[in-house]
């Protein structure tokens, strides 16, 4: 089993979490796993992006050129990583934010994500990161919803134990979005 | 099975310092490489060590060289430009025979460069960097697990030959997150007879670089000189692919991680190719390059820089075979697509099949 994905969007939007969340999941499921994080010197507004590499195998590169899947949460990160993913690969899209016209793939495999919606709809706007992971996890296959939600008390701080009802409720809604497609 | 964490890699080489009975931690901020000290501030109390943001690098080293010099193991961290300052402490290092852990994650140069990842500072590692005729073991960690186990190593390392180990990482080597099996560390420290722990009841002993009676500087620089050529047993590389191989590539840490990779690719497409991947920089591995070179007669070198380690491959082939070399100065990562490419151009040149 090899899956990669890089995860992009504005600083703020919670790529980082994605990549570390599915990370450390995957590291629980007993894969093999490399993160790789690339942003500015900005904290909020800057684009960031991370790679994120499953495997059964030990990871050679953190690096990829065409990825087997992108999750693009803003316009530029739509423009520069949509292309480049591979032909039988996927594209998730934040389409709260991205209009359809900028997004051009090799790839039939796009997919829309309302992110913002589904997160107001579950109770906190700010979860649209968690509803584009549940997403991507149904849409790729790549760890099941369930191990994800297993992982939120390892990857997330003491501190945001709280959250974890809600972050679980978010994950899921993005699940059952792609299910229902 | 040891307990496995998913973590940065700057955070591996401090997990390693502290299984490895680290006790004093002396640092600068410097990107890429804070998540250092970060974590040593937090962690180092937890074990009864002292963790110190002193006022500048050349300060922090010499607080190493003072702290090593009473037996306790030590480190200091930074990146290159802060690494270029500390160049005046290493060599009082290695002229005093004291042991010490440096940390280069380095960045981009020269002067004060950039954040990105770059192989640029090879030079400035393995040639001694400071004044006088003097090595420093370096070790060329390529994952996280290996920054953990490669930390342990190197306290080992510097208390056997006395010496200061180097570790030269990267941006990309020290930002990355993975999982790393947290073997416990089991080796015993041997006492010190050398260090200044109070001359109670015992003779004085002394520890310095300054050698001004007649002859002693020359018989303190051969003392040393014999060391180094000892080091030549800490010789370590990983042979990915080699054996059957046809031609052989040769790149150490972030670079030769990312060639794995290539080497996978153009595998599947039928090119015999295979990696030598030198896990000490110093001692470099001549001797695995020179059979590589006679047995397949094809090298290649691929660095982060314009051409630095590929010297030392020429030196070991000694002319045995003709060595390419892809290099790329800082700004960008090479991929593994981009890297197969350009190994396939050397594959068609040479016409082999």
């Amino acid at each position: 089993m090899y899956f990669d994905v890089i995860f992009a969007g504005f600083g703020g939007q919670g790529v980082m979490l994605m990549g570390n969340m599915l990370s450390v999941a995957g590291m629980h499921a007993g894969k093999q796993i490399t993160y790789m994080p690339v942003y500015g010197v900005e904290m909020r507004g800057g684009t960031a992006n991370c790679t994120v590499v499953v495997s059964d195998r030990p990871v050679g590169s953190p690096v990829v050129h065409e990825p087997v899947c992108a999750v693009v949460m803003n316009r530029p990160s739509a423009e520069k990583f949509a292309p480049r993913v591979l032909k039988k690969g996927m594209v998730l899209v934040n389409a709260s934010l991205v209009d359809p016209k900028y997004v051009k793939a090799r790839t039939k495999k796009v997919i829309y994500v309302p992110c913002l919606e589904l997160a107001t709809e579950v109770g906190n706007p700010r979860l649209g990161n968690m509803i584009m992971l549940g997403a991507l996890c149904q849409a790729s296959g790549v760890l099941d919803v369930e191990q994800v939600v297993k992982a939120l008390p390892k990857a997330l701080d003491q501190r945001y134990h709280k959250m974890i009802p809600i972050n679980t409720e978010a994950l899921r809604r993005g699940g059952r979005f792609v299910a229902e497609l | 099975m040891a307990k496995r964490v998913l973590v940065k890699g700057n955070e591996a080489i401090c997990m390693g310092a502290l299984a490895a009975g680290c006790k004093f931690y002396f640092g600068y901020p410097i990107t890429p490489q804070n998540d250092i000290p970060e974590y040593m501030s937090a962690h180092m109390p937890e074990v009864g060590g002292t963790f110190i943001q002193a006022e500048s690098e050349v300060a922090s080293i010499n607080m190493l060289l003072g702290a090593a010099a009473t037996g306790a193991r030590a480190m200091t961290s930074s990146s290159s430009p802060g690494i270029s300052l500390k160049q005046e402490g290493i060599s009082y290092l290695c002229g005093s025979e004291v042991p010490g852990v440096v940390v280069n994650m380095s960045r981009s140069g020269p002067g004060l460069g950039g954040i990105h990842p770059s192989q640029g500072d090879y030079f400035q590692s393995t040639r001694g960097g400071g004044h006088g005729d003097y090595r420093v073991l370096v070790l060329a960690p390529s994952t996280a697990q290996e920054n953990y186990d490669l930390t342990m190593l190197a306290f080992d390392l510097a208390d056997k030959y006395r010496n200061p180990v180097m570790i030269l990482g990267d941006a990309l080597i020290g930002n990355i997150k993975e999982p790393v099996e947290l073997k416990p560390y089991r080796r015993k420290i041997k006492p010190k007879d050398w260090a200044l722990t109070g001359a109670h009841r015992r003779p004085r002993r002394i520890v310095k670089s300054l050698f001004l009676a007649d002859g002693e500087l020359t018989d303190h620089n051969w003392r040393l000189y014999k060391k180094y050529q000892r080091m030549a047993k800490e010789t370590r590389f990983e042979n990915y692919r080699a054996d059957d191989a046809k031609l052989v590539l040769v790149a150490f840490g972030s670079v030769g991680r990312i060639l794995k990779t290539s080497v996978d690719m153009l595998r599947e497409k039928g090119l015999a190719v295979g990696l030598l991947r030198p896990i000490t920089v110093y001692p470099f591995p001549h001797q695995a390059v020179q059979e590589a070179a006679e047995r397949t007669g094809h090298l290649m070198v691929v660095e982060l820089n314009t051409g630095q380690m590929v010297e030392d491959v020429r030196l070991a082939v000694e002319g045995r075979a003709p060595v390419d070399f892809y290099g790329r100065p800082p700004g960008s990562i090479p991929t593994p697509n981009e890297l197969a490419k350009e190994v396939a151009k050397v594959w068609r040149k040479r016409g082999l099949q």
